[in-house]
């Protein structure tokens, strides 16, 4: 199993990228951490280099929606459909569903408790 | 008993007396309000002559948005701006960037011309009306264009008082919105202070932030010591410039947050206040009073307020606001009920402001200078100050802290982390990279 946490767009908020990509790494989960501020494509690039299963992305600043959908396109315009999408940050209720209509395996809005989010990932995982 | 810690880690006492002051000097560590070392506070009267000052952190959209609920607030007793702007603003980017695509006035307002920012403050007159940029790596820019608005307005400017944020080392260490490397960064920032102090002389070029730092993760005595090392960071920039220090450090400010326990939050507001005082008068050696001074917005923390049972939130702001009042905060701002999953709502922000007008009016606790007892919480401020002082030698600019300017600061240091060691393996990318 092997995870690329990835923060698109603008937003500089990473506390929560970081805790779940520690979170992951201590449950045995192989991850990669994109850094701030990467584009979808950088970040498309990057999972198909890294040859990992699922991409998680963390969006904060309001933008998830549309980020989402160019990872996605992304990965699909590169062959790599099979690798999964999930999306963490401020994600209000009515966006959820957007986001799963889109392809994105699992959506983890604000107050979603770490263990949930572990869990998931290792379901994720089983389900590859 | 249970054992009980503060944020910080030191050890909270059932009761304290007398006997915790055994090793305090009172007159020289305590002192009197707006007497050196200010530890009860910067002025001798505070709230009696004046209330701090309610200033709302607000912006979405358009400028035009944006004014519309600047002036509802200030229809509703707020009496100075905090203005937000988007990411691309905040980046440098216009809003037809591609990079900017989804982020145009989403978490504040956007800001592509001076058409734009004459917008924003249509109809405010920018010689009464004090106002916040939350603005960093982009503050000489957009300052600019705040001084061109009120210029045009026809605004005296002796009479603007504006604080642009202008701190780039916490961009660094916490909230990750710098464009630049470090050395440049830091000569915009020195650039800002520089210009201000010249021409504006009523402005606030820097507002130094402990806020982000601990919304990023760290200990109340850690965001004291970051804030008071990148404060050294910059008044040692400015004396390499040769200016005096009496010239530029009375109009230096800060912001600061104030969640969770409410003692611990104002005696972290004690020992910094006296900690910066002996800094600027022992090290840097202003002999203005004012150069002494640790003016600060105390601005509630956003991450103390959760999802679930959001009014709750509204509870949690009123503590705030009273750790803020008994802390000695010059400026106040809460964070709305709402914020754990919108931009906020007019009635959020309303709810807000009217709780920082029920504790300035209907507490108490503006009625008397310092009003918090005399035993206990000048205790814990002194273990607190000696809390910072570590700190302070942790992260001095010769050492790794982030006055560090040569690029290799040890970022994530703050940051909460999940029990384990190391960080996450993997390839760091080129912007984490950067900071290393």
């Amino acid at each position: 199993m092997k995870v690329l946490i990835a923060k698109p767009g603008l937003d500089g908020h990473d506390r929560g990228a970081k805790v779940v990509a520690q979170a992951l790494r201590d449950a045995g989960v192989e991850v990669v951490y994109s850094g701030l501020k990467r584009t979808p494509d950088e970040i498309v690039r990057a999972a198909i280099q890294e040859d990992v299963d699922v991409v998680g992305l963390s969006v904060l600043s309001g933008a998830h929606v549309l980020l989402s959908r160019r990872v996605l396109e992304g990965l699909r315009a590169h062959g790599a459909e099979e690798v999964r999408v999930v999306v963490g940050g401020i994600i209000p209720p009515r966006d959820v569903e957007e986001l799963r209509k889109l392809g994105v395996a699992r959506v983890f809005p604000m107050g979603t408790p770490l263990p949930d989010i572990v869990a998931a990932f290792t379901k994720e995982a089983r389900e590859t | 008993m249970k054992e009980l810690r503060t944020h910080a880690g030191f050890p909270i006492k059932p009761l304290y007396g007398p006997e915790d002051l055994a090793d305090v000097d009172v007159g020289r560590d305590i002192g009197r309000p707006g007497e050196y070392p200010f530890t009860r506070g910067i002025h001798s009267t505070m709230y009696r002559e004046r209330l701090w000052t309610m200033r709302q952190y607000v912006g979405f959209g358009t400028p035009t948005e944006t004014n519309g609920r600047f002036k509802y607030l200030m229809a509703h007793g707020q009496d100075a701006l905090n203005v937000a702007f988007d990411l691309p603003t905040q980046l440098g980017l216009d809003s037809d960037d591609p990079r900017a695509e989804g982020e145009v006035g989403r978490v504040g307002m956007a800001i592509d011309t001076l058409a734009d920012m004459e917008d924003a403050f249509a109809g405010i007159p920018l010689d009464r009306v004090s106002v916040s940029l939350t603005i960093n790596g982009m503050a000489a820019p957009i300052t600019a264009m705040y001084y061109v608005v009120a210029e045009k307005q026809g605004a005296a400017a002796d009479r603007v008082v504006t604080t642009p944020q202008n701190d780039i080392l916490k961009e660094f260490v916490a909230r990750g919105t710098w464009i630049y490397p470090v050395e440049p960064s830091l000569r915009l920032v020195a650039d800002l202070i520089e210009f201000s102090a010249k021409r504006y002389p009523r402005s606030n070029p820097v507002s130094v932030c402990g806020y982000h730092i601990r919304e990023a993760g760290c200990t109340t005595a850690q965001e004291m010591a970051y804030g008071l090392l990148i404060a050294a960071a910059y008044v040692e920039r400015m004396l390499a410039r040769g200016i005096s220090v009496d010239d530029f450090a009375p109009r230096i400010s800060f912001n600061f947050t104030a969640w969770g326990k409410i003692f611990e939050e104002v005696a972290k507001f004690r020992a910094g206040r006296r900690l910066y005082a002996r800094m600027l008068r022992e090290r840097f050696g202003a002999t203005n009073p004012k150069s002494w001074m640790f003016r600060t917005l105390i601005g509630g923390g956003g991450s103390a307020f959760v999802v679930q049972e959001p009014e709750n939130n509204i509870v949690r702001g009123a503590y705030i606001a009273l750790a803020a009042a008994l802390a000695g905060a010059q400026t106040m701002a809460l964070p709305t009920y709402d914020e754990a999953y919108t931009i906020p709502s007019a009635k959020a922000q309303l709810i807000a402001l009217r709780t920082m007008q029920i504790c300035a009016e209907e507490s108490g606790a503006a009625d008397t200078v310092d009003p918090r007892g005399r035993h206990g919480g000048p205790a814990r401020g002194l273990v607190l100050c000696r809390g910072a002082d570590e700190r302070h030698g942790d992260g001095d600019p010769r050492g790794d802290g982030p006055g560090r300017t040569d690029g290799r600061h040890r970022r994530g240091r703050e940051e909460r982390r999940p029990p384990g060691r190391g960080r996450a393996p993997g390839v760091p990318l080129r912007a984490e990279a950067r900071l290393r």
